[in-house]
């Protein structure tokens, strides 16, 4: 609140924001505009959740019964493979980074575009090509080798659309580096005057480190899957056993980016909720700089991790003790962020608005899949429960609970400032009960079938894990609803929705402070000169205990 | 990296200045060169633990390639880059001629390096030496010398296509620099693609001694 | 501004053209250096020597073509950062072969042909 140049237009008649600024086609399809490629990543990244969530609706349609009775085991195969490729790739890889991201990263530094804009239009090109080719692949008959490709099955064995599938993720990792790209260089050189390092929103600090991932990792797996389409149409050996190649190494080479990749999609989620904890406490982040830090650290401790997928692929014991120490060293970073969460609501005047109640549910869902993932890192627990549910209940509890309650968290939050208008407020609360229930009755019986010994990916069991499937069914469908929701009536407020304020939540940031609602196409009035550190809630303390925070900061 | 180039200003709108315009471009591209990095890297790992797993058989498959068309191919890609670099320089004191000139000398020693790389290539082909159904080493057909192959041709396949995208947009600069291109982002693209090109030279430079060279001393 | 960036460039804009000259000849003396010592037998040293000479090279045309020496310190970031993760790649990749054998149960996959 402290430079008065921003607010000074007035505001009689309707202004030209990024909506407004042109209705045409072309206007869409051409936009160099950060906050319109924002709003087509939003659009498509929504098509293809709900495209994986049809699949995940299958899956547990089958599972409801012992009984192979729904689908064949092939066609079963193949549901899961879509459903992971679909949510891995087409979903959780550019959810966050490619609508929030692209939309708040450049206003919340100051700077009136991205500093690539056609790049960074060109990635979204390239996200929507790849994704029309696998989903290509898809409708043309699917593949079947689980979205690890693991060879020699998919290089050699398997009997679907593996090669045409493995060029759609070979294209979208494209669309990940240009991203990476893009938002390395704005934080870099886009920074607003007076906008230093330690004054950027931690959600900056979260899209910067899953930038440096992205540029790290996804040419490796764009290498790796070119090499696999290659052994897969011309047999040039480099995978295959029989000329002496060898398939773990395509292991390797593959989780070198599938780890990585894991933080590619919870780094901007803890990135959100960093935002959202400060705002609905009204409190300082606590610990600003050891979050911003710790984003830093998961981004290189999580290239040094990989083999802990490969504890039972034949990699010599050795390395394996070796990952699965480094394996442990992830948590702490991961639990600095939640241990700082938790500090900066404690003594903070926490409001449960909608996001906050999606925040609340990230922080025990996040806690209860990292916890479990130290027990996965363990060399000799993982023997146990290697492949087994248990797994797929540890990666959804990150990346369901984790990393999709804080796109929906941050999407409600956000929504005000994208397009003008309010949601209503006791239907978003409903539905974020709803999500945290139907996720936990879905998925915390998978822990527990898991540590029973049911293995993943088939398409039937034994009667005695009916109950326990029975129940992660039908929370599946309350899941949906909860899913349905939102989109319901999110669409609804667009045309019937009462219009934002400038600052609904009154929060701090740029895009609050400072950019009006909804953006104009430069996103300020005029640059805004940044003079306080972020989450400057400082103002309901006591002068002292306010300086004495900004000292600490 | 060509985003300045559509627009008709020399600066950008989203910019504030030609010098944040340039930074950002610098570091754009060293971005882009590290995913390069890691892009071959991939294929340096696979080429690391095959070599450590088969000597024997690297080195017998390693002398069938031709290192006097190897060692001349070296020679004339670091030339290519010498060239690049005099244009690169031409383009910082607004020398149209010499930058046309100098980014032509590069082109074309970078296809001479494309020439004898099909040379090479085709003398493959003859000798049955493609991974493949139909590999053939000293009659027999594949084993692990097939991996050598298979990593020689990704490599520099890899490599060549680099190659053939870095003459393209070499061709483009030049009818920009003919056109009077010389603002501040024009010169800057001239640097940006002096990188590019080194970059692909700096490959090329790990390259010749990993698969050329080294069952030489035999 | 641009005219600063100008001057930064005359400061070795001058010495440049035999600068690069150098440069080029050194690295023409490192590939005939490469050949020779390829030609000759080191005994385990042979992989390590052709390795020092092309590093050797790449610094050459990383600090003067492609100018990081003249460079601000996040360009010197980016520059390294990709060797480095290369490193992590190769060098955990390469931690699980060279200790697979250490381990008597476990036969070694890569030695069947």
């Amino acid at each position: 609140m402290t430079a008065p140049s921003a607010s000074a237009a007035p505001s009689f008649a309707p202004r030209d924001n990024y909506l407004t600024a042109d209705y045409s086609w072309r206007s869409w399809l051409l936009t160099v505009d950060h906050k319109r490629i924002g709003i087509l990543y939003l659009l498509s990244v929504t098509g293809f959740f709900f495209l994986g969530g049809l699949f995940a609706v299958l899956l547990r349609l089958e599972l409801a019964t012992p009984q192979g009775d729904l689908v064949q085991a092939e066609t079963y195969n193949k549901l899961f493979t879509m459903h992971g490729l679909v949510m891995i790739f087409f979903f959780l890889v550019p959810s966050i980074p490619g609508v929030l991201g692209n939309f708040f990263v450049p206003i919340m530094i100051g700077a009136k575009d991205m500093a690539f804009p056609r790049l960074n239009l060109l990635s979204w090109y390239v996200y929507m090509i790849g994704g029309l080719v696998s989903f290509l692949a898809i409708i043309t008959g699917g593949v079947d080798t689980g979205w690890t490709f693991y060879a020699p099955y998919s290089s050699t064995y398997a009997n679907s659309n593996v090669a045409l599938t493995a060029v759609g993720v070979f294209i979208t990792g494209f669309s990940s580096i240009l991203t990476g790209l893009n938002i390395i260089v704005t934080v870099h050189k886009m920074r607003a005057p007076g906008m230093t390092w330690f004054r950027m929103p931690l959600f900056v600090w979260a899209h910067y480190a899953t930038s440096v991932i992205m540029i790290l990792g996804t040419p490796v797996l764009a290498i790796t899957i070119l090499l696999l389409a290659l052994e897969r149409l011309f047999h040039i050996g480099i995978f295959d056993p029989k000329l002496g190649g060898d398939p773990v190494l395509f292991q390797h080479l593959f989780w070198f980016y599938s780890h990585p990749a894991v933080y590619i999609m919870i780094l901007p989620a803890m990135g959100v909720i960093s935002e959202l904890v400060a705002a609905f406490s009204r409190k300082r982040i606590f610990g600003y700089s050891f979050v911003a830090f710790s984003s830093l650290a998961i981004a290189v401790l999580g290239f040094l991790v990989w083999g802990h997928h490969m504890f039972l692929s034949g990699q010599s014991v050795y390395a394996g003790v070796v990952f699965s120490v480094l394996s442990f060293l992830v948590a702490i970073p991961s639990a600095v962020k939640v241990f700082n969460w938790s500090a900066t609501l404690y003594k903070g005047s926490v409001q449960l608005s909608t996001p906050m109640m999606y925040v609340i549910g990230f922080l025990g869902l996040f806690t209860i899949g990292g916890l479990t993932g130290l027990f996965l890192a363990c060399l000799g627990l993982d023997v146990h429960v290697h492949d087994t549910y248990f797994v797929v209940a540890h990666f959804h509890y990150i990346m369901v609970g984790g990393a999709v309650m804080a796109f929906l968290g941050g999407l409600h939050y956000w929504w005000p400032k994208m397009f003008g208008k309010m949601y209503p407020e006791a239907l978003g609360k409903f539905s974020a009960v709803v999500v945290f229930i139907g996720f936990n009755l879905t998925f915390f019986p998978q822990f527990l079938l898991g540590y029973l010994g049911m293995p993943r990916r088939y398409h039937a069991y034994p009667e005695e894990f009916g109950v326990l499937n029975v129940l992660s069914s039908a929370g599946a469908s309350i899941l949906g609803i909860g899913y349905l929701l939102p989109m319901a009536y999110l669409l609804w407020s667009l045309r019937y929705g009462p219009e934002a304020e400038q600052n609904p939540w009154g929060a701090k940031g740029l895009e609050w402070e400072k950019a009006p609602t909804p953006p104009p196409t430069f996103n300020f009035d005029a640059t805004p000169i940044v003079t306080q550190e972020a989450y400057a809630y400082a103002d309901d303390l006591p002068p002292e205990e306010s300086r004495t925070q900004a000292r600490l900061v | 990296m060509s985003d300045s180039h559509g627009g008709h200003g020399a600066l950008a709108h989203h910019f504030e200045d030609l010098e944040q315009q340039r930074e950002a471009h610098t570091l754009g591209m060293w971005a882009f060169l590290v995913t390069e990095i890691l892009f071959f890297g991939g294929l340096f790992a696979a080429y690391v633990v095959y070599r450590s797993a088969y000597p024997e058989a690297f080195a017998n498959a390693s002398n069938q390639l031709d290192p006097v068309l190897g060692g001349i191919n070296t020679a004339v890609l670091i030339g290519s880059s010498f060239t690049m670099v005099l244009a690169v320089h031409a383009a910082q004191q607004r020398r149209k001629w010499a930058i046309f000139g100098w980014l032509w000398t590069t082109i074309v020693l970078g296809t001479a390096f494309l020439g004898v790389k099909y040379v090479e290539y085709h003398h493959k082909w003859e000798h049955h030496l493609i991974p493949g159904p139909n590999f053939l080493f000293e009659g027999q057909p594949g084993g692990s010398e097939q991996l050598f192959f298979a990593l020689y041709f990704s490599m520099t396949g890899l490599h060549a296509f680099h190659m053939v995208i870095g003459a393209g947009i070499l061709i483009w600069l030049s009818v920009l620099a003919l056109k009077g291109r010389f603002d501040e982002p024009g010169r800057n693209a001239v640097e940006m693609a002096g990188l590019y090109w080194h970059f692909v030279d700096l490959v090329w430079i790990f390259l010749f001694p990993l698969l050329y060279l080294l069952g030489r001393h035999q | 501004m641009s005219a600063s960036h100008d001057a930064a460039h005359a400061d070795h804009g001058g010495a440049g053209l035999k600068l690069y000259f150098a440069v080029f000849a050194a690295l023409l003396v490192g590939t005939w250096l490469t050949v020779w010592v390829a030609g000759h037998d080191f005994g385990v040293w042979n992989t390590p020597i052709a390795l020092a000479i092309a590093c050797t090279k790449a610094a050459l045309v990383l600090l003067y073509f492609m100018h990081v020496r003249w460079s601000s310190r996040v360009v010197w970031m980016a520059a390294a950062i990709g060797f480095v993760f290369l490193a992590i790649l190769l060098a955990f990749t390469v931690s699980d072969y060279a200790t697979r054998e250490w381990l008597e149960i476990y036969s070694a996959p890569l030695k069947g042909r």
